[in-house]
């Protein structure tokens, strides 16, 4: 399976992520290269094996259903590049 | 002991500092100069010394001579870049992180600070701790404290490159690291140093910038393997911020150095005899072998079958829990802004010039294999695969109670290999990924040099939180290594 040009454009803005045009093709090949030494998993046989997600065998926990925290607005945007009264800042999103 | 304080370990400090030969000041103050030394190394992103001298004062302060303080009280330690420390700049090496100051400080840097610690700065790091080589960080690749013969720079490994150049260097007397498939293991073979992954869950991730949460691991990078055991004491332990930080108790891993290992059995796997491993690193794996047979262990010969497929499962998995991770970088809340017409420009803009082209890479990467008509093929395929990768140690561990491999395929090579095939450098992770998929414990420490005059390591790998067993051979190991080379960068200094 390999990636062309359009394939990977498609996928770096899925990821939200600018990639010039001329940068386009070589990324294609080593995205490629990678896919193509991974597919070597095809050999194994998994018929029947559960995938694992983690290897934590206990069932996370669940807290209390309490406020443990909050009301520190200064802190929550104290390194936003743009800030104004406690709200992050955006460019404009509604016409 | 070393005549200079930034040079003892962390035991020998321990000591010192409870007999009151000097002060955590004065050991401070050594470990500052040294780092001002050491800067051509680049091992640090951000050095903190005001910060340090103020908490050694504290140190100073608050020891009563009754040696009932912390084994880390007063010691001064460098922290990867990864953890976030509360006002302090943290990078993960990253432009995306630009003027980053955490107003919280992670769990681990926070136990050892509140165990006494002294942090002297923030260590350099492959960007989001993918790599190694330590050349993809935004700040600059580090350079090893060892030397080639030929007089060439060395990378030190990565990720955690800039923490075991550190230690290596005498700047500090340890350092924390965090492991995704080997950052820790790697980098510690590669500097001379010992390097800790502890199980998965033993400390908490809560903190610590992520790369892949299924295996990101914190662990100690030191100068012996008792130190070692000293600090993972101060940074283990149960987090409720961290769902997956397991509840078990910490035991007292330096009570575990007995020196004992009669009847102990190790395993020595078939499929780590991989083709093109290099003759000097097989042997020093017979000799290491043959060192724990001296000391009384039981050698037994075992198979773990899917080793040879635990690199392509690990670059499935990891990009895609880090294509999710990194999602949060959108120039909003933190580090980065470059603006653009609209928010999703200004998304991609920001994501674009802020994030290198490993993290590019494999995020992209992760977003494929993650994307619709390609999940069950790449995906689901590489769980399934890590469930057999588990279940090989499982089958191992019937047999044996710890297993022995070469640390890495080589030792240090120059800044500028392996950088134009990502594979190649992929591959310096083939003994260490394995444990990781499996979240077990491994620990590298120095046991020989190569022809050319620099460290290698050996692996002991252990069962799921059975590090005490793990530090019980490495202990013995590290006797019988009784390595006591002395990188370029120090003999000289």
């Amino acid at each position: 399976m390999s990636l062309d040009k359009a394939d990977v454009r498609k996928i770096a803005y899925l990821a939200r992520i600018k990639v010039p045009d001329e940068d386009l093709d070589h990324l294609a090949g080593e995205l490629s290269q990678i896919i193509d030494w991974v597919e070597q998993l095809a050999e194994v046989n998994t018929d029947g094996v559960e995938p694992m997600a983690s290897v934590s065998d206990v069932t996370l926990p669940m807290r209390e259903d309490v406020i443990t925290g909050g009301n520190r607005p200064a802190e929550v945007t104290a390194n936003a590049p743009e800030e104004n009264k406690g709200f992050f800042l955006v460019p404009k999103v509604v016409e | 002991m070393s005549n200079k304080l930034n040079q003892l370990t962390i035991s020998e400090a321990r000591d010192g500092l409870e007999k009151g030969d000097f002060t955590s000041v004065e050991l401070t103050e050594s470990c500052i100069g040294a780092m001002e030394k050491a800067r051509g190394l680049n091992a640090y992103i951000t050095e903190t010394p005001e910060l340090a001298l103020e908490r050694a004062k504290a140190s100073d302060e608050r020891r009563s001579g009754d040696g009932a303080a912390s084994g880390m009280e007063g010691i001064p330690i460098a922290v990867k870049d990864l953890f976030c420390t509360e006002g302090v700049l943290t990078t993960a090496g990253s432009h995306i992180l630009d003027g980053y100051k955490p107003v919280y400080e992670s769990t681990v840097s926070n136990n050892l600070r509140q165990g006494g610690a002294v942090m002297l700065g923030k260590a350099n790091l492959d960007e989001f701790a993918m790599g190694s080589a330590n050349i993809t960080s935004y700040y600059g690749n580090v350079i090893n404290p060892w030397k080639a013969t030929d007089g060439k720079d060395l990378v030190p490994g990565g990720s955690s490159g800039g923490s075991a150049a550190a230690v290596a260097s005498h700047t500090c007397l340890a350092a924390t690291g965090t492991d995704t498939g080997g950052s820790i293991r790697q980098p510690a073979s590669f500097c001379g140093i010992v390097g800790m992954k502890p199980t998965y869950g033993r400390c908490s991730r809560w903190g610590i910038v992520a790369f892949a949460s299924s295996l990101d691991q914190a662990g100690p990078m030191t100068k012996t393997v008792r130190d070692s055991a000293i600090m993972l004491n101060s940074m283990a332990g149960h987090d409720p911020k961290d769902s997956t930080s397991s509840p078990k108790a910490t035991p007292n891993f330096e009570a575990a150095l007995t020196g004992d290992i009669k009847g102990l059995r190790v395993g020595i796997p078939a499929e780590y005899k991989m083709d093109g491993t290099p003759e000097e690193i097989v042997k020093l794996w017979d000799q290491g072998t043959q060192w724990l047979k001296d000391a009384g262990a039981e050698i037994v010969d075992i198979s773990l079958p899917h080793t040879k497929y635990a690199l392509a499962t690990y670059y499935i998995v990891a990009p895609a829990e880090a294509s999710a991770n990194l999602a949060r970088y959108d120039g909003v809340r933190y580090g980065l802004r470059v603006d653009g017409e609209s928010l999703d420009d200004m998304y991609m803009n920001t994501r674009g010039e802020g994030f290198g082209k490993e993290v590019q890479r494999r995020i992209l990467m992760g977003a494929y294999v993650l994307s619709a008509g390609y999940y069950d093929a790449y995906y689901k395929k590489a769980q399934q695969v890590r469930t057999l990768i588990s279940k090989d140690f499982n089958d191992a561990y019937e047999k044996v109670d710890v297993i022995l491999t070469p640390t890495a395929p080589s030792a240090a090579f120059a800044i500028g290999e392996k950088m134009d095939d990502p594979i190649a450098m992929y591959l310096n992770d083939v003994f260490t990924v394995p444990t990781s998929m499996a979240g077990l414990p491994g620990i590298s420490l120095p046991a020989g040099l190569s022809s050319s005059g620099l460290p290698l390591g050996l692996q002991l790998i252990g069962r799921a939180f059975d590090e005490e067993t793990l530090y019980r051979a490495a202990g013995v190991l590290e006797t019988a290594a009784n390595f006591s080379a002395v990188p370029a960068f120090v003999e000289g200094a």
